[in-house]
């Protein structure tokens, strides 16, 4: 497949409040880099994204969504995020299923003390997907920009 | 069989065990069934109907019928009772002021197949000896019963009831079945392939809700799809996303719950073979969490409400055959 | 009567379509046809009629009708109207074709539709008789002669070659541009085709379904019928019977947020929907009831009350055969009118 080098693909990265969005402040304040491409949704945990939140993310445009919540065990609020585990891997096994690329989509456990795990999975999520290139098999052509 | 339904049900009316009966309604062509509430005896002998084509799931009907007063008797066909029981679990019907009387099950005819053979003007349709002997207005036809059988019979996965008062006939067992085979052979595609499939049948939806308005798991009061505060409710799919969406979280919705009665396809006026996107489900948490099969108990935690420590991660679909 | 062999079919389309958009119904899959965009060897259907009617052609189920581009404190308004090419649809029952005649006296009735206006304007409808009647067919009842279908041009099919015949102006331009390809026939066989379709006219299990106990006048003798309650019993609230019908012409007009702009489109609504003609006040029709109600009561008694008599159905047979509990227009028909 021929790799488009401008194509700067649009990251969403839903990211737990207590766990991964600290860990990309972590990784921030110590001047770690991750691509811009990634834009960070807060959650209060990762068992509130909704598969309708990863859809119309994909809908209005961005070509990969990631999930980052806290370690299995350490959920804030005991066990959300051993329901976000089951929940996704079925959407993301639909999805598949759908024949919708399996590398747009991912899930990560991030803790706030995870600096550089933030960043070097935000810069290996976007080197996948811009491998891939557009978002085409689940976008809606009247958000394409033109 | 459809006469000792209708004689058990006017003596279940005569005591006063029942105040209403739910079951079928005859039509106007041979096929042409509607479910429908019996008040009288009359009304029964009349009207009511169990044949080959009394395929309709009543169970969800059971959620508005508890809700009035009195007492109903249902008739359930094995498929039906794994609704039902779903519902109870989901505290949607009332069980107390239901009477179900357990009834064989299919196979059942879909009409579709026999019009898809080019046979028209249907007038009437004879099973004899599982040869089907069809009156049209342009001669008799006949056609091999098998061929005729609705999808959602051809893969049944149970002849057995799972909730009931009483059995009129015999129970049956849990089947093997092969109902996983289409949802196989997909798995085996590659990305692409399947793409161009779902593409190809999902570009036939017209959103007209049946799949949903039909199904016994959907008793959303407001579904999101309708809630014009969810930002997401739409009438008719605008774009391609849209059908892909409405189609993927309704499924998703139904997870774990969907016992598989097949209804959704049996309803879609385009024949999309929307149960292959709910049995994707089943498959899917039979081989991550364990066989489960919903509707078969009122007490056992559903999937999606349940987890272990050491639940697979999401990255099993990327360790997975062919992309 | 100028005809052509139906073994040059395929001859005829291709001429058809190297001068405009030719739409014709074909096989999707065994017993499901819909109209798709003629090309080169695509054959046309044996099925009686499409899944979905031909009223898509000129009243499709989502379109745009304007779109809002947002540039800062600015908002641009686009008129995105278009005009449409000239366009044939081949092969439409009598059923649909007076559907059109329906659609227009809502659509083209002041203040004109121009999306729909621009799309009737540019489009040919070529009829083709009914031969094989199905038992869900009641056209008869409102008035259409399956063998004589209305449209631009009609056609006739007596087994071996498909005849022609110019309705309108427009019709007649039609087989003027095809007439190379056209010889003079005799229409011999074809009258026995049609006589023989007329004894199943009369045969068919409908065949006796009236409109004589229906019209704009019987408002208050059916609003509160008891017979209601239980006809709209098991309806499950769906949009099948509304979305397959090819005279439904709800809609409704919504913005969708692209994220860079609005876009304004209308789609089909039904009647069978909670959220139908809901406004700020809430909904008129509250529940199952009062919304099956009223899409027979639109049907058979506010439409004609409106148009000279005319009713709201052309009796195709689609809802017969695709709503999911069998519920349709004959049953509520036949239950109204037992006193």
């Amino acid at each position: 497949m021929q790799v488009n080098e401008n194509f700067e693909p649009v990251i969403v990265a839903f990211c737990c409040n207590w766990c991964s969005y600290a860990g990309a402040d972590l990784s921030g304040t110590n001047r770690l880099n991750y691509p811009t491409n990634v834009k960070i949704i807060r959650v209060p945990c990762s068992c509130r994204v909704n598969p309708m939140f990863i859809l119309r993310a994909f809908q209005k445009g961005a070509d990969g969504v990631i999930i980052c919540g806290c370690h299995p065990g350490d959920c804030h609020y005991t066990s959300g995020n051993y329901f976000t585990r089951r929940r996704i891997t079925l959407l993301y096994s639909m999805l598949d299923f759908l024949g919708i690329e399996r590398n747009r989509t991912r899930l990560e456990w991030v803790s706030a003390a995870e600096g550089a795990k933030f960043a070097a999975t935000m810069e290996q999520f976007t080197a996948d997907v811009k491998a891939l290139g557009p978002n085409r098999r689940l976008e809606d052509l009247r958000c394409r920009k033109q | 069989m459809q006469e000792a339904m209708i004689k058990r049900a006017k003596e279940l009316l005569a005591d006063g065990s029942v105040d209403r009966v739910i079951g079928w309604k005859r039509g106007e062509f041979a096929y042409d069934i509607t479910p429908a509430v019996f008040t009288s005896a009359e009304e029964l002998e009349h009207d009511f109907v169990f044949d080959d084509f009394t395929a309709a799931n009543v169970s969800k009907y059971l959620v508005k019928e508890t809700a009035k007063e009195g007492k109903i008797l249902a008739f359930l066909k094995p498929c039906d009772t794994y609704s039902f029981n779903q519902l109870i679990k989901e505290h949607r019907i009332d069980r107390e002021k239901v009477y179900v009387v357990g009834i064989p099950g299919g196979p059942k005819l879909d009409i579709e197949k026999i019009k898809a053979k080019g046979i028209t003007g249907v007038l009437s349709v004879k099973n004899e000896d599982y040869t089907l002997k069809i009156e049209t207005l342009y001669g008799e036809e006949t056609m091999p019963f098998s061929e005729a059988v609705l999808d959602k019979c051809a893969s049944c996965k149970s002849k057995k009831h799972v909730a009931y008062d009483e059995l009129i006939g015999e129970d049956g067992d849990v089947l093997e079945s092969n109902r996983f085979d289409m949802v196989e052979k997909l798995e085996n595609m590659t990305a692409q392939e399947r793409f161009d499939f779902w593409r190809g049948q999902l570009s036939k939806c017209i959103r007209c809700n049946a799949c949903r308005n039909v199904c016994p798991a959907c008793t959303c009061e407001n579904c999101v799809f309708d809630n014009p505060k969810s930002g997401i409710d739409n009438k008719a799919a605008a774009d391609s996303f849209e059908e892909n969406m409405f189609h993927i979280i309704r499924a998703f919705h139904v997870a774990g719950r969907c016992t598989d009665c097949g209804e959704c396809s049996r309803v879609c006026p385009q024949h999309i073979p929307l149960h292959l996107l709910n049995r994707k489900f089943i498959k899917d948490i039979n081989e991550l969490y364990g066989e489960y099969q919903a509707g078969a108990d009122t007490t056992s935690r559903a999937p999606l409400t349940d987890y272990t420590k050491d639940d697979c991660e999401p990255s099993v679909v990327h360790e997975r055959g062919v992309e | 009567m100028l005809k052509i062999s139906k073994s040059r079919l395929g001859e005829l389309f291709d001429a058809v379509a190297a001068k405009q958009t030719l739409y014709i119904p074909t096989d999707r899959e065994p017993g499901a046809a819909e109209y798709k965009k003629y090309e080169s060897g695509m054959e046309l259907t044996k099925e009686l009629n499409t899944v979905r009617s031909a009223k898509d052609f000129f009243f499709p189920q989502t379109e745009n009708l304007a779109d809002f581009r947002i540039d800062g404190k600015n908002i641009e308004v686009r008129d995105i109207r278009e005009e449409c090419g000239d366009f044939v649809v081949f092969g439409v029952r009598a059923c649909d074709a007076r559907s059109f005649t329906i659609l227009d006296k809502v659509f083209l009735c002041e203040p004109v539709d121009s999306f729909y206006k621009n799309r009737r304007d540019h489009g040919t409808v070529v009829t083709m008789a009914c031969s094989r009647p199905a038992e869900t067919c009641f056209c008869q009842t409102f008035g259409i002669d399956p063998t004589s279908p209305e449209g631009d041009a009609a056609c006739f099919d007596d087994g071996e070659s498909i005849f022609f015949k110019a309705n309108t102006e427009k019709g007649q331009a039609f087989i003027d541009s095809i007439a190379s390809l056209l010889e003079e026939g005799d229409t011999a066989k074809l009258d026995e085709v049609n006589a023989k379709t007329k004894e199943i006219m009369a045969k068919l299990p409908l065949a006796k379904l009236s409109t004589g106990n229906f019209g704009g006048d019987k408002l208050n003798e059916y609003f509160n019928s008891d017979k209601w309650a239980e006809l709209s019993e098991a309806c499950l609230g769906c949009g099948t019977c509304t979305f397959v019908c090819p005279t439904c012409q709800c809609y409704d007009i919504r913005d969708f947020n692209t994220g860079h702009g609005i876009k304004r489109f209308r789609c089909w609504d039904s009647c069978m929907y909670s959220d139908f003609t809901k406004m700020a006040h809430g909904n008129p029709r509250l529940t199952q009831l009062e919304r099956f109600r009223q899409r027979f009561m639109h049907k058979l008694v506010y439409f004609p009350a409106n148009n000279n008599g005319e009713f709201g159905c052309v009796g195709c047979g689609r809802c017969l055969a695709k709503c999911p509990i069998s519920m349709n227009i004959v049953k509520v028909m036949k239950a109204l009118e037992e006193k």
